[in-house]
């Protein structure tokens, strides 16, 4: 039991010293006459290995000796520094990490030995030492020409010996306490706020003068506690930092370029839950602007700049949140690249993305489809895994901006709340009950007031929607969506528009009342099973508020699965307003005398030989440009006929409709003309298919609904993914 | 140690338990697994919650669910102003509130007097009570709080 409890402890003790050591290792590579650092080195490793040899690890003591004499060596000014040491070394700090994490699991000192590594230090540390001074490393230029002897050292290594004393300063002055009791404190200062609050109402009512110094006195320390017990929380971002010299080492060893890392800031505090949500996203920042920004030296010449790279990161209070910036002297983003990949993915039409700006174009590097796009890579950079990085840091309620110039470089910019445990958030009432919505899903709030309101919201296939500046937002009912009643039946209506992941939606409310800072708290196990809930907390009257988790509602009132076909309505519908004409395609189609689609859908126009068509997958295709084209018969959607084979003429007639990735054939009966018209939906139509009816040419004609119709393609064997993009449709 | 012992399903235990009435029975629970006895507390409904649950209280900070004993057990509902009384028990998954009708005395029981529950009890209530102590005017009902705050269990 108490061996354990030494071995855990041991742990705790070697891990920190490893991640000390990955960074004075990076920081001696660059200051290879540290003497101080040397000798902090070396002392780790020494302590290492003593533990090792006390607990009888013989693994991790033979691999940590044979590191030791090496850097004796290099202490006792033997043997100058080489990359090459510096990377056996560093390959000593991995290897120790694996035992550790695997004594860590209760598998003793795992199978792996590491003879091989072993051997390799015992070598180095045996070969002949290179006496040639030109062989010795520069890696970073030396400091000063009498670096090489001993007493400059002393003037070096003042910095050294600073940080040096500093870290054993801390260690006597720091005890180590659970998270768990932190929590707890952080829930009764919370609780005490509360108490307080009640108190300081209570005064006012009373007018009694020595509960009035006293209240004030309470009023004073408990805000002095509530921050004390915050800070106690907080924890320096150097935390994840301290990982980052040994990414950029490592990844510019591997790939080959000179990078050189510069951080400021390093002393910024975040709360712990903070601080280990954005390890992951910065980590792979980090990596993408090493991999993707910064180019190899022979570019960099090319381009006139430095062959070494600077990867600058800062990190900086301001208006309550932390600011991140991962900024990189590199390649920048090549916009129009990204233009037209974005065009390729099939994320936009291509003139969409000429109307983006850069700075939106910029963004769509954090769209997932992106994110498995290879080619990007290289010509351009960034785009692997961002849509990730940008969800984790907007989990935790921060925002992810991207700045570059194409040729300068690129900078990310994160904006992280200081704590996850208090957020500002909007109290809403519905049914009777107050809800909270966290701030950071809030896009705006909408007000419909006299007659307009109940006019405004109107209704697409029973879906209530909203036109907001041109574009169709779908609309959720709170009070529906929770199975309330509505206490509200006043003239205005209440709508608070929301975005969960990229997708907004309108809610209806019955009241807005204002924004608070909450302080978020976990639900009881018996009511996990709400996706609607993200929590609760405690208003200012000590009654209990429920927080709405909006990506929950949203999926709960279904206004979230149909809003990639909502979107492109919705674009639809913005070119119609915007210039108000649009070209259609007007045929015949069995007792359907006119029909039009939009042109911008209609890739060809193209008529078979009957004999052309074949059966697959049970219904018709023909083989068209090397790729199977499913036929879908127009009359059979809108009429449930099927064709009359024996009268049908000799060549079928077939508009080619792109849907997305894959083409669709909609087989008609005659093609009649091509019209531009003022599209206005007279009559909205309740027969699948149809969108509406309207006059085109002075004629009533019906307007098609292609996502419906191609959604009625059963044949969706031949191209899956295009049968899964549209199975949300379903509704 | 009467905490552990208490876990072992249908084991004879004797010690303290606190007491309370639900309907027309009288339960009871170890006391060490009592946290406290409040008076009835405003209470947040949480909409689309199973109906047993009764909503939540804010007890110093920390937000509790309240079950409603009398719905869980699938007996009729209470009377229409009498007020219940939260009985916040601590169980594997965090405190958790039960409201019953009335407390009773905190009562030793005596390990010979303990049975296991009868047969012809509500299928729907079995699951939940662990045992019965024949006390001399009337029977005391071990309540399984574990079971009593894991909704999906019984």
């Amino acid at each position: 039991m108490q061996d354990q409890d030494i071995i855990s402890e041991f742990l705790v003790e070697s891990h920190e010293n490893l991640s000390r050591l990955d960074q004075e290792l990076v920081e001696l590579e660059a200051r290879p006459q540290d003497e101080a650092l040397l000798a902090s080195i070396f002392r780790t490793i020494h302590t290492i290995k003593g533990t090792c040899g006390f607990f009888a690890f013989s693994t991790l003591e033979r691999v940590t000796h044979e590191a030791e004499s090496l850097l004796s060596q290099l202490r006792d000014g033997k043997r100058k520094l080489t990359p090459v040491l510096i990377s056996l070394i560093l390959e000593t700090v991995d290897a120790t990490r694996k035992v550790l994490a695997s004594i860590e699991a209760g598998k003793g000192e795992g199978a792996d030995l590491f003879e091989g590594l072993a051997a390799r230090l015992k070598a180095a540390a045996q070969s002949p030492q290179e006496t040639d001074p030109q062989e010795q490393i520069d890696l970073i230029e030396p400091s000063s020409p009498e670096a090489k002897n001993g007493p400059s050292a002393v003037a070096d290594g003042s910095k050294a010996e600073d940080s040096g004393s500093r870290s054993s300063a801390a260690v006597d002055a720091n005890i180590r306490v659970g998270v768990g009791l932190l929590d707890k404190l952080m829930d009764l200062v919370g609780e005490l706020v509360l108490t307080r609050n009640q108190i300081l109402q209570f005064n006012i009512e009373r007018e009694d003068a020595a509960l009035n110094a006293t209240s004030q006195r309470l009023n004073l320390i408990t805000s002095e506690l509530q921050e004390g017990v915050m800070k106690t929380r907080m924890q320096p971002i150097c935390m994840v930092w301290n990982k980052l010299p040994r990414v950029v080492r490592d990844m510019a060893v591997s790939m080959g370029k000179q990078i050189h890392l510069e951080m400021a800031g390093a002393d910024t505090e975040l709360d712990r839950t903070i601080i280990e949500a954005i390890k992951d996203p910065l980590i792979h920042l980090v990596r993408n602007a090493c991999d993707h920004g910064v180019e190899s030296p022979d570019v960099r010449a090319a381009a006139g700049k430095p062959a070494q790279g600077t990867l600058s990161l800062r990190a900086y209070h301001e208006g309550g949140q932390v600011n991140i910036e991962i900024g990189d002297d590199g390649a920048g983003i090549d916009v129009a690249r990204v233009k037209q990949k974005a065009v390729e993915k099939g994320l936009m039409r291509a003139d969409q993305a000429e109307a983006l700006s850069d700075r939106e174009a910029m963004n769509l590097i954090f769209r997932p489809g992106f994110s498995t796009a290879q080619i990007i890579t290289n010509v351009s950079g960034r785009g692997v895994g961002m849509d990730v990085v940008k969800s984790n840091i907007e989990k935790i309620g921060g925002t992810v901006d991207v700045f570059s110039r194409l040729g300068e470089g690129s900078t990310v910019k994160l904006k992280i709340p200081l704590t996850l445990a208090i957020i500002p958030g909007l109290v809403i009432s519905s049914g009777g009950e107050r809800f909270v919505i966290p701030q950071v899903s809030l896009l705006e709030l909408i007000r419909l007031e006299g007659e307009a309101s109940e006019k405004r919201i109107e209704h697409v296939h029973g879906t209530p929607v909203y036109r907001r500046r041109g574009s169709l937002l779908p609309v959720a009912y709170l009070n529906e969506v929770l199975g309330l009643e509505s206490t509200h039946r006043q003239e205005a209506v209440s709508m608070v528009v929301l975005q969960a992941e990229d997708r907004q939606f309108g809610l209806v409310v019955d009241g807005i009342n204002d924004t608070q800072e909450i302080v978020v708290k976990p639900l009881g196990k018996q009511l996990k099973a709400l996706t609607v809930y993200a929590g609760a907390t405690i208003m200012g009257d000590g009654r209990v508020a429920l927080i709405l988790d909006v990506l929950g509602v949203g999926q709960s009132a279904g206004v979230l699965t149909e809003m990639r076909e909502q979107a492109r309505a919705a674009s639809q519908q913005k070119t119609q307003e915007t210039d108000q004409k649009q070209r259609l395609l007007l045929f015949r189609a069995g007792s359907f005398e006119r029909l039009a689609v939009p042109l911008s859908r209609v890739a060809r126009l193209e008529e078979f030989p009957r004999s052309l068509i074949e059966r697959a997958g049970g219904c018709d295709v023909v083989q068209y440009r090397g790729r199977i084209l499913p036929l879908i018969p127009i009359r059979m959607v809108l009429e449930g006929i099927a064709e009359d084979r024996s009268a049908a003429p000799e060549k079928v007639q077939v508009v080619v409709v792109n849907d997305g990735d894959r083409s669709v054939g909609l087989v008609v009966d005659q093609i009649l003309d091509v019209a531009e018209e003022v599209v206005t939906a007279q009559r909205n139509s309740s027969r699948k298919g149809l969108l509406g009816s309207c006059v085109v040419g002075k004629r009533v004609t019906d307007m098609v609904d292609l996502n419906a119709v191609l959604q009625a393609d059963t044949c969706d064997s031949v191209e899956p993914a295009a049968a899964l993009a549209y199975a949300g449709e379903e509704r | 140690m009467a905490f552990e012992s208490a876990k072992s399903e249908g084991a004879p235990i004797g010690g303290q338990f606190s007491t309370f009435f639900v309907a027309d029975l009288f339960f009871g629970v170890d006391v060490l697994r009592v946290q406290e006895v409040l008076r009835f507390q405003p209470m947040t409904r949480v909409p689309l919650a199973p109906d047993v649950i009764e909503g939540l209280i804010n007890l110093r900070g920390q937000i509790v669910t309240a079950i409603d004993l009398r719905r869980r057990l699938k007996l009729p509902p209470r009377g229409g102003d009498h007020v219940p009384t939260n009985v916040v028990i601590r169980t594997d998954g965090g405190a958790v509130s039960l409201l019953v009708d009335e407390i009773g005395d905190v009562l030793d029981v005596d390990a010979a007097t303990y049975e296991r529950p009868p047969d012809k009890l509500d299928p729907a209530a079995r699951a939940m009570i662990r045992g019965v102590y024949k006390l001399k005017d009337r029977l005391l009902l071990v309540l399984d709080t574990d079971r009593t705050a894991d909704l999906t269990a019984g």
